[in-house]
C-alpha cells in the first residue's frame, strides 16, 4: 500500500515567487559591493586573424583602473579539452575571442576604454564549414587541440554499436538514408549573463558572485585557470536570470573578471550586453545528421546507422560531448535490433556551441522521427500505428544497456494518439487535404531521456544537511541549485511531507560553496530526483534521532510513530509532543545533540564502458507528443493549434511547477522548430538581437493540453523521475511531422521558416509537372 | 566642438534638472540628455526591481508606468520623465510590504519561473487591468466586456519570457481580470 501523501504532488507555488515577483530579488545585475569597479572586454573585430594591441590611448583614461591583455597574466586555458585561452594572444579565431579588458570606475569609462585600444588586425580567410575543415590543405583551426585524432581539425568522437548491423539490413523490406541539418539556437535567458569577482587583498582569497549552473565544477575550473587552490574560492549565485544550459560551463568573461579584481584589489562586476549575450554566450550544436534506417515486414524497425558531422565552433565546450545523449535516441528510443553511431565534433572559425536543454536530443530526435515517418509511408502503415508497435516496455535492456525498469512510452504514445485523433481524422480526411490555401496536419514525436542523473562525471551525487531549530523551523541546506525551475520548492514539499512541518516554517540554503555540500551541478533533469534522495536520506537519519528521544518522553516503548502537524505522536494519534520541544530536550538533556543530519545520495548508476554501453541513469523518462498545425500554402506560415503532451514523469511532485516546465519546453521547442535560428555568415552573427532572432511571444503559445503519467519508479523520490528537458525534446520533431504531414511535402532541417515551406511546395509542384 | 549659438543652431543642453513623482515620492535629478529613465531608475535611484535585458526595446523586461501608461524604460529619456508621475515594481507593494493583487496572481498561478521578465511583466499587466478599470460597465446591463484570451495574449506579445511558455501568466491576468470585474455568474 502507497503511502497517504497530503504535500507531495499539489500544485504549490515556488517558495520564492513572492520574492521574485516583488522586484526584490537580487540577480547578478543587481549587486552592488563597496568601491565596485565595472568590467568591460574588447572582442576581435574579424573571426579569423593575427593581431597586435596599442593601449596607449586607453591607458591615459581618466577612471581607467586596469587594462589586461594575454601578455598580463599568468593563467590556464579552460574547457574540458583545455583548448580555450582565457585572453588571446595574437591570434583570434572566432568572432567572440577576448582580446583585452578593461575595469573602471564606470561602466560608461571602462567601454569608452575598450573603443580607445588599438588593434592592428591581419586578416586571415575563415573556415566556417566543418566539412571544409575537414579537407587535407585546411588550414589549423585551434593550435592548442590534443591532436589525437585522424585530423588535426577534430576535437572530438564518439562510437557506438549494438547488433548485427549486416544482417538486419538484409532482412529490412525498407531501407531508407537522408541527411538532416539542424540549426544554431541561442538560449537567450531574460538575465543576461554576469559576474561580480572580489578578491580579497589581504588574504588572497576570492569570492564569486556567478550564475552558474554547475558551482562546484565551476570551483575546480576556476582554481585550475587561476592556479589557484580550489579552496580559495568561494562561489556564491545570486538568484539566476534563466539557465537552459548556458552556465553549465565556465567562460573566459568569469575568469577575466576574476583577474580583474586580483589585480585592481577591488570588486569588479561584468554584465553583458543584450548583442554581447547573443555573440558571446553559447548555441545549442549545429549539425549534419545522415541517418540510414531499416524496416521490416511487420513494421518493426531493424537497424539504424547514424553519421553526425558537428559544427563544434573554434573551441571545445561541454557541448562536443552531447552524443552522450543523441546516441541514446538512437540506440534506445523505440525497439530497434542494431545501431552504428559516429559522431564527431569539429573546429571552425565559427561561435563555440555549448550546452542546452536537451544536449543534442532534440536534434537526435528530430532525424529518428522525421524518418520514422517516411518509413511508415513506405512500407504503408499509419504514423502512430509503427510508433506504437515499437514503443520501449518497463523490464526492457536495450541494445545500450539502458535499463528501463519502469517506462512509460507505450502509454505515452496511446494518450497522444487517442487526444488527438478526432483533429487527426478530420486532417486527413477532410475535403481540404493537400488542397486548398490552409492546409492542417498532425505529427508525432516520441522521446528518451535520462530521468535520474546521468553518470557522465566521476560521481553524480548530491549532499544534504538537514536540520531543525529549537523552535521547530527546518533548514534544509542542498548541494543542488535552483536556477527558476522550483527546485527549493520541491525540497521544502518532501520535508515537510516527511517531518510534518508546515512548507513555510522551512528554508532552503542552496547559494554558497562554503556552506553546501558537494553536488554535480544542475543539470540532466537531475534536480529533484537526486537532491530529493539526498534530502530523503538525511530526514531518515534525522527521523531515528527524534524518535529516538519523542519515545523516552512518550513513555510508548517501540510504538511507531507519526510526525504530523508539528508533532511526533503514535501512530493512533492517542499520545504526541511537539516537534520543537523533542529538538529542545535533544539539545539540553540527554544525549546533548543538535537536531541535524547529513547525507549523500550517489544514483544507483553506472559509468559507461569505452563502448558507450551501461547504465547511464538511475531511471528513464519518456514522452510523446502529437501537434497540429495549419500551414498557409500563400505565406509558407506554420500556426501550431494544439499540443497533446503525454509524459512519464514517474510521480507528479508539484502539479504547478511540472505545467510549468511542460508549458515552457514547449514554446522553446516551437521557437526552435519555426522561429529561432542564430545566423553566422563567414563566421559573422548577422542577428545579435530580439528583432532578428525571433523568441516566441505570447501569442504564438498554442493550447498545450498536458497529461502525466506515472510509473513510480522505486529509485525515485515517491517515484518521480526527472522533467526538466523533455518538453522540449520532441516539439520540433512532432512539428516538422505535422507539417509534412499538412503538404505531402519532406522537411529535413529547421526551422521550418516561411522560405522553406513555400519551397518546398514549389518543388512538390515542379515534380507533379514532370510526372 | 562647441555649441555655438551665432549660427542659428540652438545650444546643446548639457544637462537638465529634473522632477517627477516616483513611486509617489518627489524626486529631483539632474539629468543629461540621453539618459534613459532605466538609468535613472536603476543607476541613479536604486530601484533596481526594474530589470535590465536588452536595452533596446525588444523585452519589455524594463517595463514602468509613466502617467499610467506601459513604456520600455530603456526606450524612454529620463528628461521627458519631468513633471509626470512613475510607477515601478517597487511603488507596486503595498503599504507595510504586501504584495500588491497583481503580483499575488502571478504567483497564485504559478506564473513566475526564474523571475526576471516579472517585474516588466507585472507593469504591463498593472497597465492592463487599471485599463480594464476605466471602461465603464455597459450602463444598460450593467455587464463589462472582458478582454479574450487572445487579447490578452496581444496585449503581452511586448514582454518577452524564456520559462513559463506564457500560458500561466495569461492565465493569472484572465483571473484577475474575472475576480475584479467579472459579471456575477
Amino acid at each position: 500500500m502507497k503511502k497517504q501523501l497530503d504535500i507531495i504532488g499539489k500544485g504549490i507555488p515556488k517558495q520564492d515567487a513572492g520574492l521574485r515577483a516583488s522586484g526584490r530579488a537580487v540577480y547578478g545585475q543587481d549587486i552592488v559591493l563597496p568601491g565596485m569597479l565595472y568590467g568591460a572586454i574588447l572582442r576581435t573585430e574579424y573571426p579569423s586573424a593575427a593581431f597586435s594591441l596599442d593601449l596607449t590611448d586607453a591607458l591615459t583614461l581618466p577612471g581607467v583602473a586596469c587594462i589586461i591583455t594575454a601578455d598580463d597574466v599568468d593563467v590556464n586555458r579552460i574547457s574540458y579539452k583545455r583548448d580555450h585561452p582565457v585572453l588571446k594572444q595574437g591570434e583570434v579565431c572566432c568572432i567572440r575571442d577576448e582580446i583585452a579588458a578593461v575595469a573602471a570606475e564606470t561602466r560608461e569609462i571602462a567601454e569608452e576604454a575598450v573603443r580607445r585600444i588599438k588593434v592592428r588586425y591581419e586578416i586571415r580567410k575563415p573556415c566556417c564549414d566543418p566539412f571544409d575543415a575537414l579537407q587535407e590543405d585546411a588550414p589549423t583551426i585551434n593550435r592548442f587541440a590534443g591532436g589525437k585524432f585522424s585530423h588535426k581539425n577534430i576535437a572530438e568522437t564518439f562510437h557506438y554499436a549494438h547488433g548485427d548491423l549486416e544482417a538486419e539490413r538484409a532482412r529490412s523490406k525498407i531501407v531508407l538514408s537522408r541527411r538532416f541539418s539542424l540549426p544554431r539556437m541561442t538560449h537567450a535567458c531574460l538575465g543576461p549573463s554576469s559576474i561580480t569577482a572580489d578578491c580579497d587583498i589581504v588574504s588572497r582569497k576570492l569570492t564569486l558572485y556567478s550564475s552558474t549552473q554547475v558551482p562546484f565544477l565551476y570551483q575546480r575550473d576556476m582554481a585550475h585557470a587561476l592556479k589557484m587552490p580550489p579552496s580559495d574560492i568561494r562561489i556564491i549565485q545570486p538568484i539566476i536570470g534563466g539557465g537552459f544550459g548556458s552556465k553549465l560551463d565556465m567562460y573566459p568573461f568569469e575568469v577575466i573578471c576574476a583577474l580583474l579584481s586580483m589585480r585592481t584589489g577591488r570588486p569588479v562586476q561584468i554584465v553583458y550586453s543584450r548583442k554581447e549575450e547573443f555573440i558571446a554566450s553559447p548555441t545549442r550544436q549545429p549539425m549534419i545528421i545522415d541517418l540510414t534506417a531499416g524496416v521490416d515486414a511487420e513494421g518493426k524497425f531493424t537497424f539504424r546507422e547514424v553519421d553526425i558531422v558537428k559544427d563544434n565552433g573554434a573551441y571545445t565546450s561541454w557541448g562536443a560531448t552531447t552524443p552522450f545523449v543523441i546516441m541514446q535516441a538512437f540506440s534506445s528510443l523505440y525497439k530497434v535490433r542494431a545501431c552504428r553511431f559516429d559522431a564527431k565534433a569539429v573546429y571552425t572559425n565559427n561561435v563555440f556551441a555549448g550546452s542546452f536543454r536537451g544536449y543534442g536530443n532534440p536534434q537526435a530526435t528530430f532525424a529518428l522521427e522525421r524518418m520514422i515517418d517516411l518509413l511508415a509511408a513506405a512500407i504503408g502503415m499509419d504514423q502512430a500505428e509503427i510508433r506504437r508497435i515499437n514503443a520501449n516496455e518497463p523490464g526492457e535492456i536495450t541494445g545500450q544497456g539502458l535499463h528501463y525498469e519502469t517506462c512509460g512510452h507505450g502509454e505515452c504514445l496511446d494518450v497522444v494518439i487517442r487526444q488527438s485523433e478526432r483533429v487527426r481524422n478530420t486532417a486527413n480526411g477532410g475535403a481540404s487535404r493537400l488542397q486548398g490555401r490552409y492546409r492542417s496536419g498532425v505529427g508525432f514525436a516520441s522521446m528518451l531521456h535520462v530521468g535520474g542523473g546521468a553518470k557522465i562525471y566521476r560521481s553524480d551525487g548530491c549532499g544534504t544537511t538537514v536540520r531543525i531549530d529549537p523552535y521547530g523551523h527546518c533548514t534544509i541546506i542542498t548541494g543542488s541549485t535552483e536556477i527558476g525551475q522550483g527546485s527549493e520548492t520541491v525540497l521544502a514539499m518532501i520535508a515537510s511531507e516527511e517531518l510534518g512541518i508546515a512548507p513555510d516554517r522551512i528554508s532552503v540554503i542552496n547559494s554558497d560553496t562554503d556552506v553546501k555540500p558537494w553536488d554535480v551541478g544542475v543539470h540532466a533533469s537531475r534536480t529533484s530526483f537526486v537532491a530529493g534522495n539526498s534530502l530523503l536520506g538525511a530526514i531518515a537519519i534525522l527521523r531515528k534521532k527524534l524518535e529516538s528521544k519523542a519515545r523516552q518522553l512518550l513513555q510508548c516503548g517501540d510504538a511507531e510513530l507519526a510526525f504530523r502537524n508539528g508533532l511526533i505522536e503514535t501512530e493512533d494519534g492517542a499520545a504526541h509532543v511537539a516537534l520543537d520541544k523533542v529538538v529542545r530536550e535533544m539539545h539540553f538533556g540527554e544525549p546533548n545533540e543538535l537536531a541535524v543530519a547529513n547525507f549523500f545520495y550517489e544514483p544507483p548508476s553506472q559509468f559507461q564502458d569505452t563502448g558507450f554501453k551501461g547504465n547511464v541513469s538511475g531511471s528513464y523518462a519518456f514522452a510523446a507528443q502529437a501537434i497540429e498545425v495549419e500551414v498557409d500554402c500563400c505565406t509558407g506560415n506554420v500556426k501550431v493549434k494544439n499540443v497533446w503532451v503525454a509524459q512519464d514523469v514517474g510521480k507528479v511532485l508539484n502539479q504547478m511547477l511540472l505545467e510549468g516546465q511542460i508549458h515552457g519546453g514547449v514554446l522553446q521547442g516551437i521557437g526552435y522548430a519555426l522561429y529561432e535560428e542564430l545566423l553566422m555568415d563567414g563566421g559573422y552573427i548577422i542577428n545579435p538581437n530580439f528583432h532578428n532572432y525571433k523568441l516566441p511571444t505570447a501569442s504564438d503559445v498554442p493550447p498545450i493540453h498536458f497529461h502525466p503519467v506515472e510509473t513510480y519508479d522505486r529509485h525515485g523520490p515517491y517515484g518521480a523521475k526527472g522533467v526538466g528537458e523533455a518538453p522540449l525534446i520532441p516539439t520540433a520533431a512532432a512539428i516538422a511531422n505535422a507539417v509534412s504531414n499538412a503538404l505531402g511535402v519532406e522537411i529535413s532541417s529547421l526551422p521550418v521558416t516561411p522560405e522553406k515551406v513555400l519551397r518546398a511546395l514549389e518543388e512538390k509542384n515542379h515534380k507533379m509537372h514532370l510526372a | 566642438m562647441t555649441p555655438s549659438t551665432e549660427s542659428g543652431s540652438p545650444p546643446i543642453i548639457n544637462e537638465r534638472t529634473i522632477v517627477c513623482q516616483i513611486n509617489g515620492r518627489t524626486v529631483t535629478q539632474p539629468v543629461q540628455p540621453l539618459t534613459s529613465l532605466l538609468e535613472l531608475l536603476r543607476d541613479r535611484l536604486g530601484l533596481r526591481g526594474t530589470k535590465s535585458a536588452c536595452n533596446e526595446g525588444e523585452c519589455g523586461a524594463c517595463t514602468v508606468l509613466v502617467d499610467y501608461v506601459a513604456v520600455n524604460a530603456c526606450l524612454f529619456l529620463a528628461v521627458n520623465a519631468h513633471g509626470s508621475n512613475i510607477l515601478t515594481i517597487e511603488g507596486m507593494l503595498q503599504p507595510g510590504g504586501g504584495l500588491d493583487e497583481v503580483q499575488r496572481a502571478l504567483v497564485e498561478h504559478g506564473a513566475v519561473q526564474c523571475g526576471f521578465c516579472t517585474s516588466g511583466m507585472a507593469m504591463r499587466i498593472r497597465a492592463l487591468v487599471n485599463e480594464q478599470g476605466a471602461h465603464p460597465a455597459d450602463p444598460a446591463s450593467g455587464m463589462r466586456v472582458l478582454p479574450s484570451r487572445a487579447d490578452i495574449q496581444k496585449q503581452l506579445e511586448g514582454n518577452l519570457c524564456r520559462c513559463t511558455g506564457y500560458i500561466k501568466i495569461v492565465d493569472a491576468v484572465e483571473a484577475l481580470l474575472q475576480k475584479k470585474y467579472g459579471n456575477p455568474a
